[in-house]
């Protein structure tokens, strides 16, 4: 031994340590790559060795190579040994390693499990606290459920630093395992009164984090912090404080009433900035969820919005950021407050940072309005000439189109200069949001009909400008407009005044460079100019004018006719044919323009973007069902359709078809595509409905080209914007005489006619009146669509889990998991019926024991429950008494400290919970009755509370003599250990046990606890669970799966090990016995691969198991049996060997009874089920048989637990 | 607060604490990216960045950067006063901090970090006790080490 320390300390000085590692790092710059591999190759003959301080050092060197990015997750189990270290200096790397590169998918981070727990209750405070600060890092569901029990006992420990990490962690804990919060809330509520303020900090953090993402849960709580809040001077506490309430506010506008007025105070006072901003923060919020009307309202915006001036007018970039940030909030309520400071923001424009200048542009889209938005524009305009990076640029370009298009347009008014504004941002070198400019140009164009002429001439002078823009086309998206400018010269090509050139300008050669897409559209519209000019023609009888115009179509079509895009070249060649047949016709002199104009007849609108999901499905129509039954193809057939496919659909238990091939896919779809375009709500039937467009070129199909244009561009002959900012500056001026001198009345005639859809009637904006008669069409909507927008939540948040009732009194089946049944299964019980491996096997004695806790715990629970019902009722006015009141009486609230609070059995904390509920609830009671009676209600309860002590005993005693009873006996012969737990199903991989449980607080619910036990040497993951559901019992699925969807098991299985899981089952009647047959599937991982496997089972739920044993006194026992209500039944059995309390016991135990009262061999026993059945029965015992006389308010329920309990009784 | 990261101007990381389970895939993706970006940042622009669903509010002190993520509602400048706090910590545990000391004595850095957040949260506002709290650890440690 000593010889192998001298060893290992020799190794040790040859080993490299840390230092020499990093060292040797920066000495090897050139080839770090092979000086690392070679150090892992010398780590990986430390890891051998035997010595822990060698594989410390290890593990220490593997730590700082991970975070030079090197993966270390080979040595997860040599992290482990470390951890286990019994040396502190040991662990604590060991620890570090672990908090480092352990996650959720380690697998050998279930061998901690025990570790860890040691470690926790290591009577050095460091080794705890370096055990919680590890686990904070890695901790998994598993881990989370495993533990929850040692971190809650933790919470009270002596020493306020063990304290304050223990409750610091259980949020993490509440994030993997929600099922462990309800029973830790009360003790966590407990330390926000710590004497320690680190641990009451702490606690604070905790509620905080987890109010903040499930509010109402915690309003309860206001009154508490309310205290705290003026109480504590820590600005970090306070800052979580306020911040909690500023999500508690909006679910309680009150709660903000009373908040303003400290909060105004702190923002006067503070020194601190971030307590500052926090306070402005949530002064905001506060406002927000207020209705207005209220006193001192403006006055709080007005010193917010004050303050945040000064923030943004501050040197520092933080705080100017941060301000801009916060304006932004208030804007949206209170939109003046914000706009008198339009001046400072535009200033913020010129900013150096551009993240700031973004927030500014942001603040910016909800500061316009109908008057100043020409203003804004021009000033952005101006920075979007002289803007350096086309990042910003790009922002500013989506940010002036935002801007303007915001609410369907409200601020616009007058759109011709929008359309120059459009038209100059396409001089933009570089952008990439050609797209963006295209679709708004469409938007527009095809929205505002009254602009559609000067929109024409706009778009054609880009067509015959398309060089300037489309040089070097390929990464040019800016192109794209001229997507928009040839659909919008076609289109409306009535509105044309030069189509003739314009057609030409389409015709060039240098078009042919476009993307394909353009220039499809190209053809397609060139046909609609030509359409419109050969009617031109043929009117005005020039007719080798429009036969030269044919012939240039035929001229110069077949330059598409050759591209190599295919949509481009199917359009042109079918172009050209129709051209070429018309040209015969031209020279037959048949007129042929009304017939060529015809094809492009109708008028197009603009279709809602949810249209299509709005349209309703018709009663009877099942869109999932075939409308012919696809051919049988036999060779596909035998094939097992793709399980993917299946899923997606949902369908597998309908129908099981052969999988359907690309074609057959392609086909429906065109179909689909058919049947949509010739959909009446698709596209408002137009005069001729026979003629429609079939295939408009939609802005969603242009693709987002990037693009880098070195040299600027200039277009030509364009009309600047900034001249209508001058004329409609003038225009208003005049408007603005006018309207003084003709008044109200001719006011009301013209809003009538400038009639807009959507936009706000917002006063004094609305005097302006729009340039042009301006009418936007609104975007189509199928008829009876439905109103309805499904808003989805996130079903993956983590914290969706964490929305708990806290004020609900806690189940039995809540309590957190202490470790038993993996303990226990050391201990082989001889009983031939109890399955090889059990969970609860414990002497009878403490058996018993337990039970009689139980039932002294259910007999609590009822009057808990009456209790909690009340008190329920009451919450909303406690909180509401408190919140119409000054000062706050938050003593209610304080949790009561006894010695007894930090025993670590749950049950205790509950039971003085309990009583402190009862009292807390008296003393609300006594706070609503009048104040004059305070006095007089106090020794009231003085009294009461001591009657219940009193009662209390009372119970006690009594419970005790039934005790005495029944142990009086019992105690005799000691009785062989029993489970309840019942054999599901097994193979060789895995073994599953199970037992079902009534649930006390739904009368509809049983808790299915399972046991899987891995036989196997192989890993056992992805378990599921599925049954398949009857009629009358149902597996509670997650809320969105489908009835087939099985549960996934939580957790995996190392060989060797199990683990429970529960599972809760609706029931309707409970009256007979169920059997539900299921199956569990999963995969087995060895080191030859891994193999699905699935393992059937049979659910059998007895009437048992919907009974819960409850206590029931002799007196009410006998008024029960006088009362007539029950139905009787009886059963004889014969040859039973076994002593009568044996007897009696495996009727309380197997069957949920207790024993009423017992003399000699004869005793009665009760009964409930989770429905509220009374179950009453008669024992009597004779020379080899048992008699049993059951009654109960339902016959066929008593009729089939006596045959269940005939069952277990012939065991015997 | 979601992790916090500590790296050179060079780009290289000097450490990382991680408060929410990600593969390591994912941190050395997220890493890359917020290097660079924050690298990228003209020094005259403010400390805060969105940077995904998240805020990212960074600090220099001398060549490290200190990085944090945060949520949306988290306050900015709290967070800057954390890693003031923890450079603070840093400059009383090593005596004027350098970067080579963190290279150096990477372990103690964590250490003192972890006794100052856990799980992301702050765990101890005054800096006497965190330096209490390390200096008796590391006198345990070193109690333990003599005995050998």
């Amino acid at each position: 031994m000593a010889l192998k320390m001298v060893k290992g300390s020799i190794d040790r000085m040859f080993d490299k340590n840390l230092q020499d590692l990093v060292r040797g790092i920066r000495n090897h710059k050139e080839d770090e790559a092979k000086y690392i591999s070679q150090c892992i190759d010398e780590i990986k003959q430390e890891l051998k060795q035997d010595n822990i301080a060698v594989k410390s050092n290890a593990v220490c060197k593997l730590t700082y190579l991970q975070m030079l990015g090197y993966d270390i997750s080979w040595a997860a189990f040599n992290i482990i040994e470390v951890m286990s270290a019994s040396k502190f200096t040991f662990k604590r790397i060991g620890y570090l390693a672990a908090s480092q590169c352990f996650h959720e998918g380690t697998d050998v981070i279930m061998l901690t499990t025990n570790q860890i727990r040691k470690d926790l209750s290591s009577p050095n405070q460091y080794d705890t606290g370096v055990a919680l600060t590890g686990l904070s890092c890695f901790v998994t569901p598993d881990l989370a459920r495993d533990l929850a029990n040692d971190i809650m006992t933790l919470m009270s420990h002596t020493k306020p630093y063990i304290r304050k990490k223990a409750v610091l962690i259980m949020y993490k804990v509440f994030l993997k395992y929600p099922e462990s919060l309800r029973p830790a809330f009360p003790r966590l509520k407990e330390k926000l009164e710590d004497p320690d303020p680190g641990v009451q900090s702490a606690a604070v953090n905790v509620i905080c984090e987890l109010a903040r993402r499930n509010p109402k849960n915690y309003l309860s709580l206001a009154p508490l912090f309310f205290k705290l809040m003026t109480s504590s001077t820590n600005n970090w506490v306070l800052i979580k404080i306020i911040k909690l309430f500023g999500a508690l506010t909006p679910l309680e506008p009150r709660l903000g009433k009373k908040l303003i007025e400290p909060l105004t105070n702190l923002i006067h006072s503070t020194s601190a900035m971030s307590l500052l901003y926090e306070c402005v923060n949530t002064v905001i919020a506060v406002l927000i969820s207020l209705s207005s009307g209220m006193p001192n309202h403006s006055a709080s915006i007005q010193l917010c919005v004050q303050k945040l001036r000064i923030l943004i007018e501050d040197s520092d970039q933080n705080l100017k950021y941060l301000g801009l940030l916060a304006m932004s909030k208030i804007l949206k309520t209170h939109p003046k407050s914000v706009q008198s400071h339009k001046d400072l923001i535009l200033q913020c424009l010129d900013d150096k940072d551009e993240s700031i200048r973004l927030r500014a542009l942001d603040l910016l889209y909800g500061m316009v309005s109908k008057k100043n938005l020409m203003e804004i524009v021009k000033k952005l305009m101006i920075h979007v000439d002289k803007a350096e990076g086309t990042t910003y640029r790009d922002e500013l370009l989506t940010k002036i189109i935002d801007i303007c298009s915001q609410s369907n347009y409200q601020y616009i008014t007058n759109f011709e200069w929008y359309i120059s504004i459009l038209v100059e941002l396409t001089r933009l070198e570089g952008t990439r949001h050609g797209h963006l400019i295209a679709a708004q140009m469409l938007d527009v164009a095809i929205r505002v009909k009254a602009i559609r002429k000067f929109a024409v001439s706009q778009m054609a002078m880009l067509l015959d400008n398309a060089h300037l823009i489309a040089s070097n086309t390929q990464r040019n998206g800016i192109c794209e407009v001229l997507y928009a400018a040839a659909w919008i010269c076609g289109e409306f090509s009535e509105h044309l005044e030069e189509a003739n050139q314009t057609l030409e300008a389409m015709l060039r050669p240098k078009v042919t460079t476009l993307p394909g897409h353009i220039q499809a559209v190209y053809v397609q519209n060139m046909v609609k100019l030509y359409a419109s000019i050969l009617q031109q023609k043929e009117q005005a009888g020039e007719k080798e004018a429009a036969q030269e115009i044919t012939q240039l179509m035929i001229e110069r079509l077949p330059q598409f006719v050759q591209s190599a895009d295919l949509e481009v070249q199917e359009r042109a060649s079918c172009i050209l044919q129709l051209i070429k047949y018309i040209q015969k016709l031209q020279i037959k002199e048949v007129p042929v323009a009304e017939e060529v104009i015809a094809l492009f007849a109708g008028e197009l609108n603009p279709v809602a973007p949810k249209a299509q999901k709005k349209v309703p499905v018709p009663e009877g129509l099942d869109l999932d069902a075939w409308i012919n039954e696809p051919p049988s193809d036999s060779e596909s057939e035998d094939e097992k359709p793709k399980t993917i496919f299946h899923d997606e659909e949902q369908r597998h238990s309908r129908h099981r078809q052969p999988e359907i091939d690309e074609e057959e896919l392609a086909r429906r779809r065109e179909a689909r595509k058919q049947e949509q375009a010739n959909n009446p709500f698709y596209i408002k039937s137009s005069p001729s409905p026979q003629k429609r467009y079939q295939d408009t070129p939609g802005v969603e199909h242009i693709p987002v080209v990037q693009i880098d244009l070195s040299v600027p561009l200039k277009v030509p002959g364009m009309p600047m914007s900034d001249q209508y900012v001058k004329l409609e500056e003038e225009r208003r001026h005049k408007q603005k005489l006018e309207k003084d001198k003709k008044k109200k009345k001719q006011k009301k005639e013209k809003r009538g006619k400038h009639h807009r859809h959507n936009s706000l009637h917002t006063e004094s904006e609305e005097d302006i009146t729009p340039a042009h008669h301006v009418d936007i069409i609104t975007e189509e909507m199928p008829e009876n669509a439905l109103p309805s927008d499904e808003d989805d939540k996130d079903p993956n948040d983590p914290y969706k889990a964490l929305d708990i009732d806290l004020d609900k009194p806690l189940a039995d089946s809540e309590k957190l998991p202490v470790q038993r049944h993996r303990n226990a299964e050391t201990l082989k019980s001889p009983d031939s019926e109890a399955p090889p491996v059990e969970k609860s096997k414990k002497p009878k004695k403490k058996e018993k024991k337990h039970r009689e806790k139980e039932r002294d715990k259910g007999k609590k629970k009822e009057k808990e429950k009456k209790v909690v019902e009340e008190k329920e009722e009451k919450k909303g006015e406690d909180l509401d008494f408190w919140l119409s009141t000054d000062p706050p009486p938050v003593s209610t609230t304080q949790p009561q400290s006894g010695p007894e609070v930090s025993a670590a059995v749950v049950a205790e904390p509950e039971e003085v919970k309990k009583e402190e509920r009862e009292e807390q609830q008296e003393e609300d009671e006594g706070k609503k009755s009048s104040k004059h009676k305070k006095k007089k209600h106090k020794k009231e309860k003085e009294e009461k509370s001591k009657d219940k002590k009193k009662s209390k005993k009372k119970h006690h005693s009594e419970e005790e003599a039934t005790e005495s009873v029944q142990n009086g006996t019992l105690d005799d012969e000691p009785l062989p250990p029993m489970s309840s737990y019942r054999l599901l199903a097994e193979n060789p991989y895995i073994k599953m046990t199970y037992d079902i449980q009534g649930n006390l607080q739904n009368d509809s619910q049983v808790t299915v606890s399972v046991i899987f036990e891995n036989k196997s040497t192989s890993f056992l993951k992805s378990m599921e669970l599925n049954v398949l559901d009857s009629l009358n019992t149902k597996m509670l699925r997650p809320e969105g799966s489908s009835v087939h969807d099985g549960i996934p098991v939580p957790f995996q299985l190392p060989p060797g090990i199990s683990n429970e899981a529960q599972f809760v089952f609706t029931l309707q009647s409970i009256v007979m016995a169920q059997k539900l047959k299921g199956t569990l599937s999963f995969i087995v991982k060895n080191d030859e691969g891994s193999t699905h496997e699935k393992l059937d089972f049979k659910l059998h739920f007895s009437c048992a198991s919907y009974l819960i044993t409850t206590p029931c006194y002799s007196d009410a026992f006998a008024k029960l049996l006088e009362s007539g209500d029950l139905h009787m039944s009886s059963i004889k059995v014969d040859g039973i060997s076994i002593s009568f309390q044996h007897l009696l016991a495996k009727i309380c135990f197997h069957h949920h009874f207790s024993v009423v009262e017992r003399v000699d061999s004869c005793a009665s026993m009760y009964s409930r089920s989770i429905q509220g059945h009374h179950v009453c029965l008669l024992v009597k015992k004779g020379e080899n048989s048992v008699s049993i006389d059951g009654k109960c308010s339902d016959s066929t329920l008593l009729s089939n637990l006596l045959d269940e309990m005939k069952e277990t009784l012939s065991k015997c | 607060m979601q992790f916090m990261l500590l790296f050179s101007r060079q780009g290289k990381l000097r450490l990382q604490k991680w408060y929410v389970p990600l593969s390591d895939k994912e941190k050395k993706k997220i890493t890359r990216e917020l290097v660079q970006t924050v690298l990228a940042r003209k020094p005259k622009m403010c400390s805060f960045l969105e940077w995904r669903d998240l805020k990212i509010v960074y600090k220099r002190y001398a060549s490290l950067y200190f990085c944090c993520a945060i949520e949306d509602q988290d306050n900015e400048l709290i967070t800057l006063e954390i890693i003031h706090r923890y450079v603070e910590l840093l400059d009383k545990y090593f005596g004027s901090v350098c970067e080579l000391d963190i290279i150096f004595n990477f372990e103690k850095a964590y250490f003192i970090l972890d006794e100052f957040l856990l799980g992301g949260e702050v765990q101890e506002t005054s800096k006497k006790n965190v330096l209490k709290a390390i200096e008796q650890a590391d006198l345990l440690q070193e109690k333990l080490d003599s005995l050998l």
